[in-house]
């Protein structure tokens, strides 16, 4: 496939003209506080407003069918104005991708567009206090019962749930059925009865996630996303969307680098060719991931697990982007500010969508063949 | 722009894979270590053949080019083959010919000086216009192998003691160049000569232009041939870690193993985009910028990929005889030939903080 990068320069302008008139300064307080959650809840029914907030969306849903090309100019140009950190990130990159794949019409109906304009934020419930990296151990239930199901259980390290409106995640719902069958995907409100909230400090002690207690939670059948009992297969139809291009796609990564060179330029002694040399290599890695984007959108086949490798290089390139810009800002590194939340944040990703590790063992075993450990 | 190879591009890069498997390209490459070129000259012919070094030609001089992007895929295929004889040399030094060719620094008239004569130390004062013109079809046809020195990146002259033509870049001067004694490489099969300057075949601020282009085409071949051979590297431990048995199972069920393994994917998977973006942004201002990225990232991940083989074939892998030391050797060598990384990635910054 042919991408014609110039056809799409009207997009890319349209795009940056609207960001600059719009882009809040001073920019919103950090989307892990109550005030900033607000705040970028506001900022996504104004992006919603002038049809930004999800353009690779068909039109009915609040998207205007923007082509992947246009999608990756989108977060270049989105994140080089500088604009505020996506709070609607779960729900428009992870859940939406798998309704659209295996939603009903009725749910897409229902569910997208409160999501595109920030009515709705969601948040993940993966996680459980037994089940991180092997997340087909979880126990959380879903019992059957009059018209839906309902949920039993804790999740835990839910990533906005502290703020969010709506949770989705995995839930058992067959005991007798092995690790990966008998379990089901649903939707939940957070406000729904029998829900406990705890938010939970991360590093820095901003509340950027959430444990939840789940006491006979009822869910309706509706808020069922596929079969029960298929929710394994549905999840990881869908997990190479976390891993892949779409969570973190390339314009954040060179719109970080450029200002990381800006940092460079303002505050580098020229003569500590060591930093230098990192930013440099900072620069090229972000560079890679575009082409790489590029390559990856041109291609017709899907990329299944070789998501993995992408979830390797975007989220270590996060963390030495923003150790390289400590280190340039010196004994200021380590006050507070948009590079150290940006440092925080980073030290999540080789965690989070699957840890590392577990990525290079799919990196493996799926895509360089060798063999499944038998132990 | 197409960010993948097209069918025929694939199919381009299946041909010389073929071809090479084919050769006994690792009985060629001892050979040519062991001063016997014969084998490796018979390979040149038959990449000739196949359109290899027609790429850096133009059509205009009885080439195909030049064609980077197809130049690149050639390259990788080179490098996972780890065929011998100064083929980034040859190709930079198309360029560096072509560019210098009909140009304004010819000195002398277009004479009838043509392929053959190189080295013989007669008709000094000829142009380089009429000699390019002859050379540069004969590189397309595989009838010359040309090697040459670019200080201070390229200080030596790779197996210069077999190139029909040695050249060498002084400055503002481009010159004719006598191989001295061989040197010995960590990689046996790169022959490296110092050279002594002679004729001098072209001068003047153009010959320092066409040499810095030429150096960005040779780079690009090297980081394409990098990557070709951190590609093969990976493919055969790979496939060694699947078959050796220690503890009473394949080592490659070891997390360990499996980790390094896709360590070493992740920065071949990063490297290909930029060599392959490096040969689109061909004839842009940004091409010397993209070629630096491409070799930092190249030598980088072929080395580490070098590492890694060594450290999961054990014992064996640190052996001459096994064939993986050819890549072994070859992935540090190529590492600093061209420009080193750190000396890629300085430009990388200085050509972003100046431009």
């Amino acid at each position: 496939m042919d991408l014609d990068l110039s056809s799409v320069e009207p997009f890319r302008a349209e795009v940056r003209d609207w960001l600059r008139a719009h882009v809040p300064d001073p920019p919103l307080p950090s989307l892990e506080t109550e005030e900033g959650f607000a705040a970028h809840r506001a900022w996504e029914s104004e992006l919603a407003g002038a049809g930004l907030s999800v353009v690779s969306w068909p039109g009915r849903y609040g998207g205007r069918d923007a082509t992947p090309l246009e999608w990756l100019v989108f977060e270049e140009e989105y994140y080089a104005a500088g604009a505020p950190g996506r709070v609607s990130q779960n729900g428009i990159n992870l859940l939406a991708p798998t309704l659209f794949r295996h939603g009903t019409p009725e749910q897409l109906d229902r569910v997208l567009p409160p999501m595109a304009s920030g009515e709705e934020i969601w948040a993940q419930a993966w996680s459980e206090p037994g089940a991180g990296s092997d997340l087909a151990a979880l126990r959380a239930t879903a019992t059957r019962t009059d018209g839906g199901w309902l949920l039993n259980g804790q999740k835990t390290w839910s990533s906005r749930a502290a703020f969010a409106d709506r949770g989705f995640g995995l839930f058992r719902s067959d005991h007798e059925a092995g690790r990966h069958r008998g379990l089901t995907y649903v939707m939940f409100a957070l406000e729904a009865e029998g829900v406990t909230r705890r938010p939970i400090g991360r590093i820095d002690g901003k509340p950027a996630f959430a444990e939840l207690f789940l006491d006979d939670v009822f869910v309706a059948d509706r808020d069922v996303i596929g079969a029960p009992g298929e929710g394994w297969k549905v999840a990881m139809s869908t997990a190479g969307n976390e891993r892949g291009l779409t969570l973190r796609s390339p314009g954040r990564f060179l719109a970080a680098a450029d200002r990381l060179l800006a940092l460079w330029r303002e505050r580098a002694d020229p003569a500590d060719t060591a930093l230098r040399d990192r930013v440099a290599e900072v620069w090229i890695k972000a560079r890679a991931y575009r082409l790489k984007g590029f390559e990856t959108i041109s291609r017709t086949e899907d990329v299944g697990a070789e998501a993995s490798i992408n979830k390797i290089f975007w989220s270590e390139l996060d963390v030495a982007l923003h150790e390289t810009a400590l280190d340039l800002l010196g004994p200021d590194g380590e006050l507070d500010g948009d590079w150290l939340e940006g440092y925080v944040f980073s030290l999540a990703g080789p965690i989070y969508a699957g840890t590392n590790e577990i990525q290079r063992n799919v990196v493996a075993e799926r895509v360089l063949g060798l063999p499944r450990d038998r132990s | 722009m197409k960010f993948v190879l097209d069918a025929e591009q694939r199919l381009f890069g299946e041909t010389l894979d073929k071809l090479l498997a084919g050769a006994g390209t690792p009985g060629a490459v001892r050979a040519w270590a062991a001063g016997q070129p014969g084998p490796g000259l018979a390979l040149w012919r038959s990449l000739a053949g196949a359109g290899v070094f027609a790429l850096a030609v133009p059509e205009s001089a009885g080439g195909a080019g030049p064609l980077p992007v197809e130049l690149v895929t050639a390259f990788h295929e080179l490098g996972r083959h780890a065929a011998p004889g100064p083929l980034a040399e040859t190709v930079a030094a198309a360029v560096l010919l072509d560019r210098l060719g009909g140009g304004t620094a010819a000195r002398g008239s277009p004479g009838s000086r043509g392929p053959g004569t190189a080295g013989s130390g007669e008709d000094r004062d000829r142009g380089l216009a009429g000699s390019a013109a002859g050379w540069l079809p004969r590189i397309a046809e595989g009838g010359a192998v040309v090697s040459l020195a670019l200080p201070p990146a390229v200080p030596y002259a790779l197996d210069a003691d077999v190139a029909d033509l040695v050249l060498v870049v002084d400055g503002d001067e481009l010159r004719e160049a006598a191989p001295g004694t061989a040197m010995t490489s960590l990689d046996p099969a790169r022959r490296l000569f110092p050279v002594t300057a002679g004729a001098v075949l072209a001068s003047g601020p153009q010959v320092r232009r066409a040499a810095a282009a030429a150096c960005d085409m040779g780079a690009l071949a090297c980081a394409a041939q990098s990557v070709g051979v951190g590609r093969r590297l990976l493919e055969v431990t790979v496939e060694y870690a699947a078959a050796r048995r220690q503890f009473g199972r394949p080592i490659g069920e070891f997390q360990a193993v499996k980790h390094h393994l896709a360590g070493v994917l992740v920065d071949l998977e990063y490297a290909r985009p930029l060599v392959h973006g490096a040969a689109l942004s061909y004839g842009s201002p940004d091409f010397p910028r993209e070629v630096s990225a491409a070799k930092a990232a190249a030598s980088e991940a072929a080395y580490a990929a070098a590492r890694i083989a060594l450290q999961v074939h054990g014992a064996i892998g640190y052996t001459d005889e096994y064939d993986a030391s050819l890549w072994i050797r070859k992935a540090r060598a190529l590492y600093s030939a061209w420009g080193s990384p750190a000396g890629h990635r300085a430009r990388v910054i200085a050509s972003l903080t100046t431009g």
